[in-house]
């Protein structure tokens, strides 16, 4: 087994990630810095860690044996690890509590946080409320308009969240306007990243606490079906909860890691969100990584069926596993997609996110081709029921 | 010596403080921008930062995203604003021109072609307002050789050991972010930017601008006594959003003329 201790020390995978900010930032990002250093190693805080993610979010998640579904495809076994069922029904939770737990230490009253979805604004308003602290959401106009759910949720929460109204009105604007905010507002902020992007250390702090998910699994697999899955697939936005379960795989190279983005309506079309798949390397939100960009730099606007993959860039780390080959990269179509979201439903009583549903829907593509005792594990990142509207309207059933 | 160090160079001997206007190429459309440089210049201007407009202007406030909105929705790239300062240098071969933008479109063109073709379009600095100093560091090279200089941003939150750093990367000017925020903000503290000034100043080889925030002949005025030179962005973005597209220029220069005039009076 190969060791992988990426980053360097300056936020590197290769010649991804790094630290692309104005200099207002600097120094709250080398404050940051080095208070994750020094309390990744501190067994106080890995303890109360530890202690929330299994009082808190009630972690491990199990992992679910998806039979039905696999007999039906009649090829290799589908299982399922279940961050569904996690507090607040998604991955999220698992960082915005080690920032929450970070925050705090540093003597932040104030938190805040981007979101597309909904999912970590959510997240991030549950652990404010929790701690007692001031949180706004910033949250692009066009996805406050799809996700109004999670929207009132937040606010539930106590979270005060701000529509952005500038560029595409989705993610990336969110988090150009949480950096503004943050910039802004230093001495008593914390920013909540809710991915594995931006600046470094995010890549790697947001990693960190979400490798939870793959640790869980190296256990519990053997547990389960006597041994390792064959492939491990999870979907990308920014890849967080792909990064969560791919890291403790990483060194195990018998396991195929399959990252699998947004096909919107196909990568041909133009209408997709897929960094990785189509894109090129450049310079956005603080890092170097894979970007859907013009030929003159401009960042272009992504389209997905689900806003928590709706974003043109991806974490540093994945773009760094796609050049060197350890994890493959597909798209899935927004289409495939809702067919793998019916398809469970139906056939498992279990409702997942359109997010989790692109690699549940990959997996079910590979599934019939491959033996009866190989295995694929999912990610089931995140539960469905914010997007009850936006499959419905698919539909053409109004709520 | 550099088209940048030499207008220093003069306003010193002149007792004089440097006024440099910012807009972004494009805004309010391309076809204006060289008559918007000029008329910033017959206004009093020094030195032009001319901004590259992007998509994602993360340390930017509204003002200055808007102004990128409308260039891009012209699709006015990273070459069109090159060609611009050709067009400017026709017309004008002393006002230093220095480009500020994001890394993005840069490296979309390729480090080593943008510094040729700065090179070839007269642009004398560059700005690269995300980028950290071992990148800038590499850009640098391919600028320095083509005597086009490097200019950085420190603020109030910059470390001792940062100012170092940068100080001895900076090649033209430093420019002094004075308050903590985005373009377009306004809480600026004129004491504690003196104070700030004076703390780069005993480590820096260039001279230093302050810039963000000044809106008003005032602060410009009180600002001039303790920088070498002042930098006015989105009060300038602000007029020519407010005007016509034909007066965009006019109105632009006008403005300019009274920062040059406060600025100017206690000398
Ligand atoms: C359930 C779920 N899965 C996945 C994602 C995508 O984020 P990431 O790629 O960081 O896991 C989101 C984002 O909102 C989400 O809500």
């Amino acid at each position: 087994m190969k060791i992988y201790d990426m980053p360097d020390r300056e936020g590197h995978f290769g010649p991804y990630g790094g630290t692309f900010v104005s200099e207002t930032l600097i120094a709250a990002i080398d404050e940051l810095k080095r208070q994750y250093l020094r309390f990744r190693d501190d067994p106080e805080f890995q303890e109360e860690f530890a202690y929330e993610l299994k009082h808190y979010v009630g972690r491990p998640s199990p992992i679910y044996h998806a039979r039905r579904l696999s007999e039906s495809l009649g090829g290799a076994q589908i299982y399922l690890k279940r961050e569904d069922l996690n507090h607040t029904g998604a991955h999220k939770i698992n960082n915005t509590v080690g920032q929450a737990m970070l925050a705090r230490r540093m003597g932040k009253q104030r938190v805040i946080a981007e979101t597309g979805a909904g999912q970590h604004g959510v997240a991030t308003a549950t652990v404010a409320a929790r701690y007692g602290m001031e949180c706004v959401v910033y949250m692009g106009s066009e996805d406050v308009r799809r996700q109004a759910q999670n929207v009132y949720r937040m606010k539930l929460l106590g979270a005060r969240v701000v529509p952005v109204e500038s560029g595409s009105k989705t993610l990336k604007d969110a988090l150009n306007e949480a950096m503004r905010d943050w910039v802004t507002n230093v001495q008593d902020t914390f920013y909540i990243i809710g991915t594995v992007a931006g600046p470094h250390p995010y890549p790697m702090m947001v990693r960190d606490f979400n490798a939870v998910v793959g640790r869980e699994c190296l256990v519990q697999m053997p547990e389960m079906a006597g041994r390792q899955p064959d492939v491990v697939l999870a979907c990308v936005g920014g890849g967080s909860n792909a990064m969560g379960i791919f890291h403790s795989y990483i060194p195990h190279e018998s396991v195929r890691l399959m990252g699998v983005e947004a096909g919107g309506e196909g990568v041909a079309s133009g209408h997709h969100a897929a960094s990785l798949v189509a894109g090129t390397p450049g310079v956005l939100h603080g890092n170097r990584t894979y970007l859907l960009q013009d030929a003159n730099g401009q960042i272009i606007e992504t389209h997905s069926i689900s806003a928590g993959l709706d974003y043109p860039g991806v974490g540093p780390e994945h773009a760094w596993l796609k050049d060197t080959g350890r994890a493959e990269y597909v798209a899935i179509t927004d289409d495939e997609a809702l067919n793998a979201f019916h398809t469970l439903c139906r056939m498992e009583g279990i409702i997942p996110a359109l997010e989790s549903s692109h690699a549940l829907a990959q997996a079910m593509k590979m599934a019939p081709a491959m033996k009866r005792d190989q295995i694929l594990l999912v990610n089931l990142s995140g539960r469905g029921d914010k997007d009850m509207a936006t499959v419905a309207e698919r539909s053409g059933i109004r709520l | 010596m550099s088209r940048i160090s030499a207008t220093f160079e003069k306003l010193a001997q002149e007792r004089r403080k440097a006024l440099i206007p910012f807009f972004t190429a494009g805004d309010p459309s391309l076809h204006q921008c060289v008559p918007t440089m000029q008329a910033m210049v017959a206004g009093g201007a020094d030195l032009i930062e001319l901004g590259i407009p992007f998509s994602d202007p993360m340390a930017d406030g509204p003002t200055i995203q808007r102004a990128s909105e409308r260039a891009l929705k012209q699709g006015v790239s990273l070459s069109d604003v090159l060609d611009a300062v050709s067009r400017f240098r026709q017309s004008d071969v002393a006002t230093p021109v220095v480009l500020m933008g994001y890394a993005n479109p840069i490296e979309r063109m390729g480090r080593e072609l943008f510094a040729e073709r700065c090179a070839e379009a007269g642009v004398d600095g560059v700005l690269v307002v995300d980028y950290p100093p071992d990148e800038a560091r590499a850009l640098g090279a391919l600028l320095s050789p083509r005597n086009i200089d490097s200019i950085f941003l420190l603020s109030p939150t910059s470390t001792d050991e940062r100012i170092k750093e940068i100080a001895a990367m900076s090649t033209g000017y430093i420019y002094y972010v004075s308050l903590r925020g985005v373009t377009g903000a306004s809480n600026i503290d004129v004491a504690d930017v003196a104070r700030q000034i004076a703390r780069i100043k005993a480590v820096a080889r260039v001279p230093v601008g302050v810039g963000f925030g000044i809106r008003d002949d005032a602060t410009a005025r009180a600002l001039s006594a303790v920088a070498d030179a002042i930098v006015v962005g989105s009060r300038i973005v602000e007029e020519i959003e407010t005007s016509s597209e034909s007066q965009a220029p006019a109105a632009v220069g006008a403005l300019i003329n009274r920062f040059r005039q406060a600025m100017d009076a206690d000398r």
